[in-house]
């Protein structure tokens, strides 16, 4: 059996998988974990980039992820009457301030001698600085938020369409990226997964904590479909062309709506990825794509042959970031709503990573293959679960306190699952389902 | 009298909080720090594996508690923590035998072994949420206060009062003893020893007849000693509640980085400067600066340079201004 042959089918049985939960359970949860899937596998392609091509041990894909759907509100959501004139003008002051207080911090720090005082201009700088930014930002913020905070109190957005706003969300991305990379790269693979995990972890802070940039906590609810290719269910029950098209397959209105909608998303995210694939097979196959996995084996040989590698390093960082970014994005306009109290490292970074593993990190076939059967997995482990604590604790009297427990606690089998397939992969196969080749 | 009110705030909402936490700080980055040093790799799993000890010493207080076993005065957790310990050593050293052991056989790179440990902390994690579930768990009885500030008002007459938790004070005398009997342990024993020269130099210590087996299995022992210990008593001070944990890998690891990886007095000094200015920067300061600025310049705010939410950011913060200037750490540890 050749290796496109065989990795054909592996993609076939992973199709085949979710055709059969279309069958045997619904099409809606189907069609739900090819819309995740596609999302997932979009970010794995970021990682795969990073990790597969330049060996860059990324575990902030949270965070980028959640600056895309940041992005999203910030394109797509209608402006908040009066936010900007109260305040939005001042907070953006009070940011470049602070910008600018780092900036000169930085600078002191590279072009005067070292000794005591630089040290005390540096200091004083960022204590000058901060107190005028805290006393700018703060009655700014103050004012955002007084206004009509319970379904506003944010800067809202720019009421763009909100395909643009997936772009938007990798620039946004991008940008985090390039800031981070600048500061974190060049240190060794654990610190930069150190640098990242925090870094991810401030921006989701942020996001929960600043309610003026997108109500925190309070979430943002409706955000705008792409459409005319995403309907509204309740538009398309009134339609009589589509109660028509129902009809001849045999579907009754609600169904098909629903149905409609999300086959709406599930072309957009197949477009976006078939885009994404065909950019990143390319960049494998470039003269780019072997000097990147030339630094990623030897980073002394490859310098030796006069290749910048922070440099590219950087640049692979920032674009890996800018595709998560994108999936983020992408994921908060099928969610339709921002929440960043959902936002959790196990299920955004780590779970993304096993995806990466388990496919075959360096190829980025094995990369989407692997995200497409884990979301799978990560789905259904569920239910598996609970059957299996059924089938265990069928023996066991009602009503026993452990059969409660087991039966209780199969909910929570899904990450134990996942770290074992994970070790499982690493130590039989570790190159992957699709090795790199 | 101002400036004594102004030092008894400080020390009630700044020391004392600063102080236990930084203790549950070290000890955890002592874990990483060892585990670093011997097995050369940053281990995601040691909040995890925290959260596991702590979820033994929970199950087994809840027992002793059923039995009408009790400590007097101090919780109960503390009889309970040698169980704990014992069932983590055992969690650690089947987990070394059957997952970590084979890529140290094939030495395989840190990165792998630390992708490895992102497998291990999923299979942890999973496990206790699977058996104590994802909720938040009360298991700290006995005394609540040393100190309590009503007492300590009567008692000096001040206006601030100083309240310490038993917790916080069982915090800093297990952590010292703990800390003691490591050091104990890696400078005066042979077994110690050994360890520290696998540490230095790996070659050599195997050219001198030390077997790296029983020294892993060392380090694994104590590095599950520590971590169930910083666990109990971190679920003892706040509460017990496994995503907390996963979360304090993020301090654990600034503490350990900022001392210097590899290196066991780093990582103490490294859990009190993160503790100390993550409580400092977070605290509202408007208390203590009120007592001592001159009458009519009282602050109008509350002088809190952030908000609690961004606790992270501050170790993160210090983790890479430490990280740029002095890449190896405070103290000399072994990264480069």
């Amino acid at each position: 059996m050749t290796d496109s042959v065989k990795n054909t089918l592996l993609f076939v049985v992973v199709g085949g998988l979710i055709l059969l939960t279309g069958f045997t359970q619904s099409w809606n949860s189907a069609i739900l974990i090819l819309n995740m899937g596609l999302i997932s596998a979009i970010m794995s392609i970021g990682v795969n980039l990073q990790w597969g091509f330049a060996g860059l041990f990324n575990v902030g894909v949270m965070g980028f992820v959640a600056l895309g759907g940041l992005a999203v509100v910030l394109v797509s959501t209608p402006p908040t009457p009066g936010a900007w004139s109260s305040g939005g003008y001042g907070v953006i002051l009070a940011l470049l301030l602070g910008a600018a207080t780092v900036v000169s911090a930085v600078i002191v720090a590279q072009k005067l001698p070292k000794g005591r005082v630089q040290t005390l201009t540096i200091v004083g700088i960022l204590l000058v600085g901060f107190f005028v930014y805290r006393g700018i930002f703060d009655p700014n913020v103050s004012a955002i938020e007084a206004i009509d905070p319970a379904v506003a109190g944010n800067i809202g957005g720019l009421n763009l369409p909100v395909l643009l706003a997936w772009p938007a969300g990798g620039l946004l991305a991008a940008g985090a990226a390039w800031l981070i990379g600048k500061t974190a790269l060049g240190l060794r693979s654990d610190y930069l997964a150190i640098a990242t995990l925090g870094i991810a972890e401030i921006i989701i802070a942020v996001m929960k904590n600043e309610d003026w940039l997108a109500r925190g906590v309070k979430n943002v609810y409706g955000i705008p479909r792409p459409s005319p290719v995403v309907g509204y269910e309740v538009e398309l029950q009134k339609d009589p062309a589509f109660l028509a098209r129902a009809e001849w397959f045999g579907l009754d209105p609600v169904t098909a709506s629903t149905l409609s909608v999300k086959l709406g998303y599930s072309l957009l995210f197949f477009i976006v990825l078939l885009v994404l694939l065909w950019m990143a097979q390319m960049a494998l196959k470039s003269p780019w794509g072997r000097m990147m996995r030339a630094i990623r084996d030897n980073e002394v040989a490859a310098e030796a042959m006069g290749k910048d590698v922070t440099r590219r390093h950087l640049q692979i960082f920032v674009l890996g970031s800018a595709i998560c970014g994108i999936a983020g994005a992408m994921m908060t306009t099928l969610d339709g709503q921002l929440t960043p109290g959902t936002y959790n490292p196990l299920r955004f970074t780590f779970l993304v990573w096993v995806m990466v593993i388990v496919g075959g990190s360096g190829n980025n076939f094995g990369a989407v293959l692997g995200a497409f059967l884990i979301w799978f997995l990560w789905v259904q482990v569920e239910p598996i679960g609970l059957w299996l604590m059924n089938v265990i604790t069928t023996g066991m009297p009602d009503g026993s306190a452990l059969k409660d427990h087991l039966i209780n606690s199969a909910a929570h089998m899904r990450l134990f699952t996942m770290g074992l397939i994970l070790l499982i992969v690493l130590r039989f196969s570790p190159r992957g389902l699709i090795p790199e080749k | 009298m101002d400036l004594l009110n102004a030092l008894v705030a400080l020390a009630n909402f700044v020391i004392v909080p600063a102080v236990a936490y930084g203790s549950q700080l070290a000890l955890g980055a002592l874990g990483v720090t060892l585990i670093y040093g011997i097995l050369r790799f940053s281990n995601f799993a040691h909040g995890d594996t925290m959260a596991f000890g702590a979820m033994i010493a929970v199950l087994v207080t809840w027992g002793l508690q059923a039995a009408g076993v009790s400590f007097g005065p101090l919780p109960t957790a503390l009889l309970a923590l040698p169980f704990a310990i014992l069932g983590c050593i055992i969690l650690v050293l089947v987990t070394d035998k059957l997952v970590y052991r084979f890529y140290r056989e094939q030495k395989a790179k840190p990165v792998i072994l630390v992708i490895v440990s992102m497998g291990v902390m999923f299979i942890m994690n999973g496990l206790v949420r699977f058996i104590i579930g994802p909720d938040d768990q009360r298991f700290s009885d006995g005394a609540r206060f040393i100190v309590s500030a009503r007492e300590f008002k009567a008692m000096t007459g001040l206006r601030e009062g100083l309240a310490i938790k038993t917790s916080q004070g069982i915090t800093v005398i297990v952590a010292v003893v703990a800390v003691v009997l490591l050091f104990w342990f890696l400078n005066k024993t042979r077994t110690g020893k050994s360890m520290r020269a696998y540490s230095d130099n790996e070659d050599l210590a195997l050219l001198s007849g030390i077997n790296p087996e029983r020294v892993v299995m060392i380090t694994w022992i104590i590095v599950a000693a520590l971590a169930t210990t910083a666990g109990v008593l971190y679920g003892l001070d706040k509460s017990f509640k496994p995503f907390v944990y996963f979360q304090l890998l993020l301090p654990i690891f600034a503490s350990a980085i900022v001392g210097g990886l590899g290196n066991p007095l780093g990582a103490i000094a490294g859990g009190f400067i993160i503790a100390f200015s993550e409580v400092t920067i977070t605290y509202a300061w408007k208390k203590v600066l009120t007592y001592l600025a001159p009458e009519n310049l009282e602050p109008s705010g509350l002088v809190q340079f952030l908000s609690t939410d961004y606790k992270f950011a501050v170790s993160f913060a210090i983790l890479l201004i430490v990280l740029l200037f002095k890449p190896t750490g405070l103290f000399k540890g072994k990264a480069v």
